[in-house]
Formats: structure tokens, sequence, C-alpha cells
């Protein structure tokens, strides 16, 4: 056996449960349980109207099987849909916070205190279906950024909810997205007004922590002219025997000259080694940039789930706007990712780039699903993609699905594709310059990743530099 | 410094140094020829510790330890350095955080304190001037893209960096053009110092014009089979290995 193929991993530090009385909802799906979801949280009549439309919709949809996944049928109806901390209205401040949920999130790395935090970075941590605090709202307020739960979106902001709800990713999309649409409990909203750089990072935090529910969150960001922000988000679960449902949605909105910039670290729980529970991640995440010179960037770092299928992507619409998607996806043991992303050029002079860099080991299957599209009208477009795979051991498998559709010939579509395994020659030349064979490991995935995790904020960076470490502590032998 | 008494090493089953006898001291410059397949390279590669080699009889004793005992990482950081014949590419590491980390492990086992990425940057500035290096080298992928020449000359900075006891050069002159030549030649000669000890593995004479050996050896299966002075490498330029050939098979003759 080969140094690099003996196969151990560190416990997962997130998997504790908090002990924590909730309310919840029957189990299943009817439109009664989407009429009690829109009840609790108390509800518009357009909010409740709009996720029947969903509910309706999901009703006629099928479960989609083309991803390169392997998974039993999910009973939708043995699934709760809505799960939250008692007492569960929104506090006003964290002195009412329930201090189990703030030791939770303190223990997760994640202190809600504002004298603890990094200074330069606003949190809203979402603990099952519910929104438990979003920390400097009023410091963001006093430049006009909002930033708050979903929920308060809809009672403060219902005007901008109402316009960009749907907008990008509408009910109709996919299965998945019109079933959150259907049930979506809570997530972060974010509204950054014309001209204003965001001053601080934005990041919501998610927990799932009740072992029968589903998590439903949204996100809608909004960047009016000329605004600017970056927006990240992390995740992590207990460790349970079963599977639980995530499936969110993400919808960016960019007006002209905006940029927005939204990093992920998915860190949900992986299931164990034989692949026994874990998250499956069905998530839509999609931007549109919808004025000219408007740019999105996506960067995600994968390495949890035992499931991944997600494609974050771009629909360039204003002339002169740039799309990005930065991907790092790891999986190890039992692990399955389906990963990718779309990038659809309407506007002239429209540009994308794709990195992404696929690291399986174990038993693992990773696959990158990309479509780059360009339409008639967008004259000079322009796409380059460039997909690594790194293989560790010789039990996992790494897959490469580009779709590339051209509908303009003045347009530019460059695709790169390779790959490599850690060689015991690179390992022997590293150990040959006094390095351990652990660090010589850590080195070369690091510098493999590196055009993505200069992508990351500086914390970020660190935390993704760290977290793929732990993961791949063991398989080096 | 370096003891290697009947030392028996190879490579998939198959034995390739059969009873090798070596002694080094410090302050001394030994070249090591040979004709192709002779052992050089395993000789080079069994010191530095590689995993795919097997050691089956014999002892190398490095500065009074057992050095087969050691992995090949504590080698490195006891100073054993080996410039590889084919250095290696990796990609997405700048040459130098690479250099940094493994310099940084040896100030660690030598108990010193670690340099930070600006205190290293001028040490690493000072040294690239020993193997004339252009500063772009600085930000570039370990070895990725560099021409044999560059990647030669990498691993000459490597030794002036982290200053090994015993540096173990395989081949380092293959390869390489004229100037390049005159280059390295004159970083491994500026580097020779009392204290540390070099074994020049090397298949032709024309390093040996810029750095002179003390001592000649020219392994011939397995084994040294001739040792001398720097004339050694002048007679073997012009008479070729056949006379050592005809030697071996006499002696094995009359054995």
């Amino acid at each position: 056996m080969s140094t690099i193929e003996a196969l151990a991993n560190r416990e997962y530090k997130y998997g504790f449960v908090t002990d924590i009385e909730s309310e919840t909802v029957p189990r299943g799906l009817t439109e009664e349980t989407v009429r009690l979801i829109s009840t609790k949280k108390g509800e518009p009549e357009w909010m409740l109207e709009w996720r029947l439309k969903a509910f309706r919709n999901w009703l006629k949809m099928v479960e989609p099987v083309w991803a390169n996944v392997h998974y039993p049928r999910i009973d939708y109806q043995n699934i709760i849909y809505y799960s939250a901390p008692k007492p569960r209205e929104l506090k006003e401040s964290l002195d009412e916070v329930d201090p189990a949920l703030l030791e939770t999130f303190e223990k997760l790395g994640i202190p809600l205190s504002e004298q603890k935090m990094l200074s330069g970075v606003a949190v809203d941590a979402i603990f099952d279906s519910v929104s438990v605090a979003t920390t400097f709202r009023d410091k963001l307020a006093k430049v006009g950024v909002v930033f708050c739960s979903f929920s308060d979106a809809v009672k403060e902001h219902p005007d901008l909810v109402r316009r960009y709800l749907g907008s990008v990713v509408p009910y109709t999309d996919n299965y998945f997205a019109a079933l959150n649409s259907a049930v979506f409990s809570d997530g972060s909203f974010c509204y950054i007004p014309k001209g204003v750089r965001c001053p601080m990072e934005l990041s919501s935090y998610f927990r799932i922590n009740n072992s029968e529910s589903g998590q439903f969150e949204r996100t809608l960001i909004i960047a009016e002219e000329g605004a600017s922000v970056s927006y990240n988000e992390g995740c992590t679960a207990p460790k349970f025997d079963r599977n639980q449902l995530h499936a969110a949605v993400v919808e960016l909105i960019a007006l002209d000259d905006a940029e927005i910039k939204y990093s992920t670290i998915q860190n949900w729980y992986a299931g164990d080694a034989d692949g026994l529970g874990g998250i499956y991640n069905f998530v839509t995440k999609r931007g549109k940039c919808l004025g000219r010179n408007s740019r999105i960037s996506w960067t995600q770092v994968e390495t949890g789930s035992a499931i991944t299928w997600k494609y974050p992507s771009c629909i360039l619409q204003g002339d002169n706007s740039i799309g990005e998607f930065y991907s790092v996806a790891l999986t190890n043991h039992r692990q399955q990712a389906d990963t990718g992303t779309k990038m659809i050029h309407i506007g002239k002079n429209t540009r994308s780039r794709i990195i992404s860099k696929g690291i399986s080991a174990g038993h693992s299957i990773n696959s990158y699903r990309g479509l780059v599209k360009i339409l008639p009208k967008a004259d000079n477009s322009r796409n380059y993609s460039q997909c690594d795979s790194l293989l560790l051991g010789a039990k996992c498998s790494a897959n490469t699905f580009p779709y590339i559709e051209v509908n303009n010939n003045t347009s530019k579509v460059e695709h790169e594709a390779s790959t490599s395994k850690i060689s015991e020659e690179q390992i022997f030349y590293c150990n040959q310059r006094g390095l351990s064979t652990e660090d010589a490991f850590s080195m070369i995935i690091n510098g493999f990743c590196k055009e993505v995790f200069r992508e990351l904020p500086m914390e970020f960076a660190v935390e993704a530099t760290r977290l793929l470490q732990m993961k791949l502590e063991g398989t080096v032998g | 410094m370096l003891e290697i008494s009947n030392l028996h090493a190879g490579i998939e089953g198959r034995e390739i140094l059969k009873g090798l006898n070596l002694s080094v001291q410090a302050g001394e410059i030994h070249a090591i020829m040979g004709p192709n397949g002779s052992g050089k390279s395993t000789l080079a590669k069994v010191l530095a510790g590689h995993p795919s080699y097997v050691i089956t009889k014999g002892e190398v004793t490095y500065q009074g330890k057992n050095l087969l005992e050691l992995s090949p990482d504590e080698r490195a950081r006891q100073g054993v350095f080996l410039a590889f014949q084919y250095p290696i590419e990796i990609p997405g590491v700048s040459s130098a955080n690479f250099l940094r980390m493994a310099y940084n492990e040896i100030r660690k086992h030598r108990g010193e304190e670690e340099l930070d990425p600006l205190e290293f940057d001028d040490l690493l500035r000072e040294k690239m001037k020993v193997v004339e290096m252009d500063t772009s080298f600085i930000n570039r992928s370990v070895n990725e893209g560099f021409s044999g020449g560059e990647k030669k000359r990498n691993e000459i900075l490597q030794m002036a960096v982290l200053d090994p006891a015993l540096a173990v050069l395989d081949e380092t002159d293959s390869g390489l053009d004229i100037d390049a030549l005159r280059i390295v030649a004159n970083g491994i000669s500026k580097l020779a110092t009392p204290d540390k000890a070099i074994i020049l593995v090397t298949h032709y004479q024309r390093l040996l014009n810029y750095i002179t050996p003390d001592f000649v050896h020219v392994l011939y299966q397995g084994r040294i089979a001739k040792s001398g002075g720097k004339d050694l490498a002048l007679e073997l330029e012009e008479k070729g290995y056949d006379w050592i050939r005809e030697a071996e098979s006499d002696r094995r003759v009359t054995a």
C-alpha cells in the first residue's frame, strides 16, 4: 500500500447536539403544513400565496436523477419541515437569546456577542428553521445597509422582497427550489443601497440541530447601483445516523456597476466512514448581473455533506458584466459531490471565469458539472474554464461534465482540464528538504487549491486551509 | 562524517549496490564517477532515504549515528542534502514559501527561532546571488515550467539556503549548457567550506574543471572499483571506462 493510501479521519468536531426544547410542526408535507409555517411566522397574505403556488407546482414536478450521485429515495412525508427553539420570538438584544444557543454558536467558533466577534464581520446565526441573532444591525443601518433575517425582511421591507423574491430562481426552476419556496422558514436578507460599499463582511452561519427536520433557508442579496458587498456563509450539523435534507435557495441581484462576492465554506456533517448519516445538500444558488458592468463572484469550499448537488451560477444580462466561480470540492470516504456552475451570457462583452478544483479521497465520487451558454446577442463574450482533479488513492473517482453551448460567433470559450495524483516522488522531494510527510501533503494540496483560496476573505482562507488539513488528516500513512 | 561499509541495496528485488565502502570527512569533496547503471544514482538516493530502495546489508554512519534508521525528513533536518538529478515540480507552491518552510524545519531542529517571511526574503535574496538567479524566481511555483538549467540552479540555491553538512549532488552537471555549468559549478565551489562534505555524482569530467575534488572514485557494478586523486578523472576522460571493466573482470577471474 502506498503512503498516500491509508485512510482514517479525525473526528468531526462540530458533531454535538444542543439539548434545547423545540417547537416543531407535524411530520409530512401538505398544503396545511405550508399554511402552518406561514401562520407561525406571522406572514402577510402575499407571502402565503407565493408559497402555495410554489407548493402546487412542486406537486407536479419530479425529483431530478441526472446527477452523478446515488441515494435511496427520499420520503418527503417523513420530514419535519419546521423546527424552532423555544421561545421562538426574535430577540431585540442578545441578552434575551437563550444562553444554550449562544453557547452552541460559541462552541462552533461563532461568538455572537459583538465584543467578542471579529470586528469586521457581521453575522446572522440560523439554528434549524429560524434566525436566532443578527449582529451589527444598527451599525450597518447607519450607512443604509439592511442585514436581517428573511422573516424580518418580509415584515420590514416587503416591497424589496416582493420585487426580487423568485426573480433569479423562480419556484418553477427545479424540484428542490420549488420545495424550498413552499416551506422555507428563514434565512438572511441583505440590501446595499446605491453607491454604498458595505463597510464590513456579512456572514450567515447555518446550524442544523434537529435530527429529523430539514433545513430550508433562503438568502436574498440585492446590491443597488454602484454598491458592493462581500458575503460569507458557513454551515455545520451534528452527527446523526440518518440523513437530513438541506434544500436552500440563494438569489443575488447586482444592478449597474454593483459587485457581490459570495463565499461559502460548507462543512455539513458528511456521514461516517461507511457512509452512514450525513446531510443531503441540494442547493440552488444563482446570481443575476442585471446591470451593466456588474460583477458576481462565487467562491466555495465544499468539504462536508454526504451528497452535494449544487451549481452556483451567474446570469450575465447586463452588458460588460462579469461572472466568476471558484470552487474547491473535497470528498472523502463515501461522500458524493456533483457540483459546478452555469454561466449564461446574455449581454454584450460579458465575461466569465470558472476555476474548479476537485479533490477525491477514500471511496468518494467527485464530479464537476458546468454549463457555459453564449446567447445570440452576447457579442464578444468570453469564458475561461479550468477544471482540475486531484486523486488521493485508487478507489475514488473524479469526473468532469462540461456543457458548452455557443450561439454567437464573436465569442470565445476556453476549457482546460487536468487530472493528477500526488506522487511519491513529490513527497520524497519535500521530505528530503526536511518537511514531514503530513506537512508536504497539506502544502501540495494547498498549492493545488491556491487559485481558489486566494479569492476568499482572509479569515475564511485561514479556516479553509485548516479545514482541508483536518479533513485529510490520516489520509497519509 | 560519513562511513559506508559493505552496503548492499536494491530496488524491486534487484540488487544494485553490492558491497560499497566509502569514507568521507568534513571539508572533503568526493567525485563518484562510473558508467551508466553502475549504481551512482542509487547510492545518492539510498543516502537520502528514498522509500523505493531496500537496504539488504551493510552500515552507514553519519556524524556517529546510524543513518539508515532515520526517516528521509529527519536526515534532511540533520544536514543531509540531495540535489536531485531530476528535480520535482510542485504546482501552486511558491519557491519562496517552499524554501522558507524547509529552512524553518531545519532551524526548529537546531533549536533556533523560525524566520518570518520578510526576514527570510533577505536571506533568500542574498543566497540567490550565489547561483545568479533572477528575482522573478521567488514567486514561481517550485520547478514548475523551469528549464533544465533553472532546475539545477534551483537545487544549488536550496543547498545554499539550507546549508547542509553533507551534500550529495546527483548529476547536477547533466543537461547544462556551458554558461549554466559555470554558474552551478561556481555556486558549489562557494559552498564547499571546511565544515562540509560534498559528494559529486557525475558522468563527465567537465564539472571537475571547475571544482577540484580531493578524491575520485569509480563505481562499477555496485562497488567502488578504483579510487584516486583528481588525475583519475582525467584518465577516465581519456580512456573511458573499458579499462576499469577489464581490470574488474581480471580481478574476478583471479578471485
